[in-house]
């Protein structure tokens, strides 16, 4: 028999909002089958997201599900899992959720090392408000808020979750779809933070916009099965050779206590403090 | 785990401890805030005795991410507190509004100082009056309390948790500086004294289980995150299985029950205290720390022979239309002190419909206003 995706999706809600080509519903397939590969208890899960059109996902999902405000999701999650440790707490953004408008509580939710997985789907563009410039858009990209070109850098997520301190960040595109769902699986197992970027394409706020590149929605997926390179195939490689290369796989790996265990620990202090 | 007492406890405390006792007393056991004057010491006591009682603490990367978490934690089913003065507040509107549309309990303390901006950050005020009201964006009812003593920061705080519970909305207890800093005598109630009230949970099926369900009332019961009802929880407009709608006449009728829940039950929400108003021809009327000053206005002016008397609303909002309508109805002259340039007086000059000559005293850089200074306000609007 084949894998039970109704077990988890919420019929009545579809169709879902993406665009016909959009990269959001593999991300959505690759987290479905984590989560049953994990083992999770559905009631025992919790779906937290943003603003954007990847925050709709959790609507599309038959767990406990929060669709937050903009950029907040990961403050709203560590809520969720201050109240209930024992609760799976997943936050699931875009990268303007995540990064600019969330950026501060993404550096510190990575410092914290929350017991929270993260997935963010990167398509690089505010895909929802009709294609303004994101913090990843590239340089030089034509979005409807850079009509000439971009002159505003972007950001690496994953290197800015590895800079903030986050103990598991690993990172793969929609193209490679099997390898979604082994890095959110891998998340899982690390206790704390896990940020797992998966770069995906936004052919019709972002590809249109750049038809040099992208003649069609396909060239943005042939974009990211040809400029991926695995992390284990960059070792002794020269810093020249992996110039306009997007490293994929687990980037960093550095297991550190987790923020409900340590709190755990404060109660008992505190108890013990008490009856002194 | 709770901390039982048999017996009543007298204290000498702070405004800001009360407030944080009273927290403890309703049953909250999430703190997440961020630090800032004047009301650091809520989160300084609650980081130290929530552990304690097997709650958790947290400090958050901003005044945002605190009121986001409140929340969250709240959907999980602990009742949660988070505690900041002007700035922080308005930091937060984003989220309280989210806290309004999705009927998630909470309790937001704002220890009022002066503003706008970064303002006087140890200076009180009473600037905040209606931002409380309309901070966030959109129509959206709130309640908001105003302690006046140490004593009331510790029983409005408890009160504004059962108010959150029992009609799933967010509740403000507006506080200023003074009442914040003051210290006074504070008896802390005996285990069970005061009513603790919880929200209502559903009883159906978890599968028929809609988390707007107002069949049977405007509050509609509320399970909490991995109990099994697996329910969808969004900042969108939405209709009774809380998923997005933009029916409009589903969206208007939402509108006017979340509204309704609150103003239909006046009488379950409003509170407040009356000094000498029988046979008052001057009506003050006057909340938190100015109220006090008040109340000694209208000893001194008794004393000269002037029929004086206060209305202090301990329940701001929904402010109290019809007594304030009553007693200004009654009155020769309505003076309103306040620590700003004129808020509480557009309320009272919207009840009272310009029947009255109403008088503000004002203060806006951070000082008290003293009894005498609304002596002579009470004595010039006789002359008048």
């Amino acid at each position: 028999m084949g894998f039970d995706y109704m077990k988890y999706l919420r019929e009545e809600k579809m169709p879902h909002i993406w665009c016909p080509g959009c990269g959001h519903g593999i991300v959505m397939k690759a987290l479905i089958r984590a989560i049953d590969k994990a083992g999770l208890d559905q009631d025992r899960v919790v779906v937290v997201s943003g603003i954007g059109c990847v925050s709709r996902m959790p609507g599309y999902l038959d767990f406990n599900t929060l669709h937050t405000t903009h950029g907040r999701a990961l403050a709203f999650a560590t809520g969720v899992k201050m109240a209930d440790p024992t609760l799976h707490v997943i936050a699931v953004m875009g990268d303007g959720d995540a990064v600019a408008i969330g950026g501060n509580h993404f550096i510190h939710t990575c410092r914290r090392n929350i017991g929270i997985t993260t997935v963010v789907a990167n398509n690089s563009i505010y895909g929802m408000t009709g294609g303004q410039r994101s913090p990843t858009t590239p340089l030089g990209d034509n979005t409807s808020t850079t009509v000439y070109g971009n002159a505003d850098p972007p950001f690496d997520i994953s290197a800015l979750a590895v800079a903030a301190g986050a103990s598991y960040v690993a990172r793969t595109t929609t193209y490679h779809a099997q390898q979604i769902e082994r890095l959110i699986v891998s998340g899982f197992e690390n206790r704390g933070f896990s940020l797992i970027e998966v770069i995906g394409p936004c052919f019709v706020a972002h590809g249109r916009r750049n038809r040099a590149r992208y003649k069609s929605n396909l060239d943005m997926y042939r974009e990211e099965k040809e400029t991926a390179i695995n992390v284990t195939a960059t070792k002794g490689k020269p810093q020249s050779e992996l110039m306009g290369k997007v490293t994929i796989g687990v980037l960093h790996h550095a297991p550190m206590p987790e923020f409900t265990d340590e709190y755990q620990k404060v109660i008992e202090k505190a108890t013990h403090v008490r009856t002194i | 785990m709770t901390e039982q007492r048999e017996t009543r406890r007298i204290r000498f405390i702070q405004g800001n401890e009360a407030c944080a006792e009273g927290a403890l007393y309703a049953g909250c056991r999430f703190f997440a805030g961020y630090p800032i004057t004047p009301s650091s010491e809520i989160a300084e006591v609650l980081g130290e005795k929530l552990p304690r009682l097997g709650g958790r603490f947290i400090q958050m990367e901003d005044e945002i991410a605190a009121m986001a978490a409140v929340i969250g934690a709240s959907l999980a089913g602990v009742k949660s507190l988070t505690a900041t003065s002007g700035p922080g507040f308005s930091l937060k509107q984003e989220n309280i509004g989210y806290a309004c549309i999705t009927e998630v309990p909470c309790v937001i303390v704002n220890v009022q100082r002066g503003g706008p901006s970064t303002g006087l950050p140890t200076g009180p005020a009473q600037a905040d009056i209606l931002q409380t009201r309309w901070g966030t964006h959109g129509d959206h009812p709130i309640i908001v309390v105003t302690p006046s003593t140490v004593a009331e920061m510790f029983t409005e705080t408890v009160r504004a948790f059962n108010l959150s519970e029992k009609f799933r909305t967010p509740v403000v207890v507006l506080a200023d500086e003074i009442v914040g800093h003051m210290r006074e005598k504070l008896v802390v109630p005996a285990t069970g004294e005061i009513e603790i009230l919880g929200r209502a949970k559903p009883a159906c099926d978890p599968s028929e289980y809609r988390p707007y369900d107002v069949s049977r009332g405007d509050v509609p019961p509320m399970a909490n995150f991995g109990e099994g009802y697996r329910f969808h929880v969004t900042g969108l407009s939405h209709d009774a299985t809380g998923f997005p709608t933009s029916d409009a006449a589903t969206v208007h009728a939402d509108q006017v029950r979340m509204t309704r829940k609150i103003y239909g039950r006046l009488e379950e929400i409003e509170k407040s205290e009356e000094t000498e108003t029988g046979d008052a021809e001057i009506l003050l009327v006057a909340i938190g720390s100015t109220a006090r000053s008040a109340r000694s206005a209208v000893r001194l002016a008794r004393e000269r022979g002037l029929r004086a008397g206060l209305f202090r609303p301990i329940t701001l909002w929904p402010f109290p239309d019809a007594r304030v309508r009553d007693l200004a109805k009654k009155a020769l002259a309505v003076v309103v002190p306040e620590m700003n340039l004129g808020q509480l007086a557009l309320e009272v000059e919207r009840v009272a419909h310009c029947d009255v000559p109403i008088t503000g005293v004002h203060s806006a850089g951070g000082e008290a206003i003293s009894p005498a200074q609304i002596l002579a306000a009470v004595e010039k609007a006789v002359v008048r």
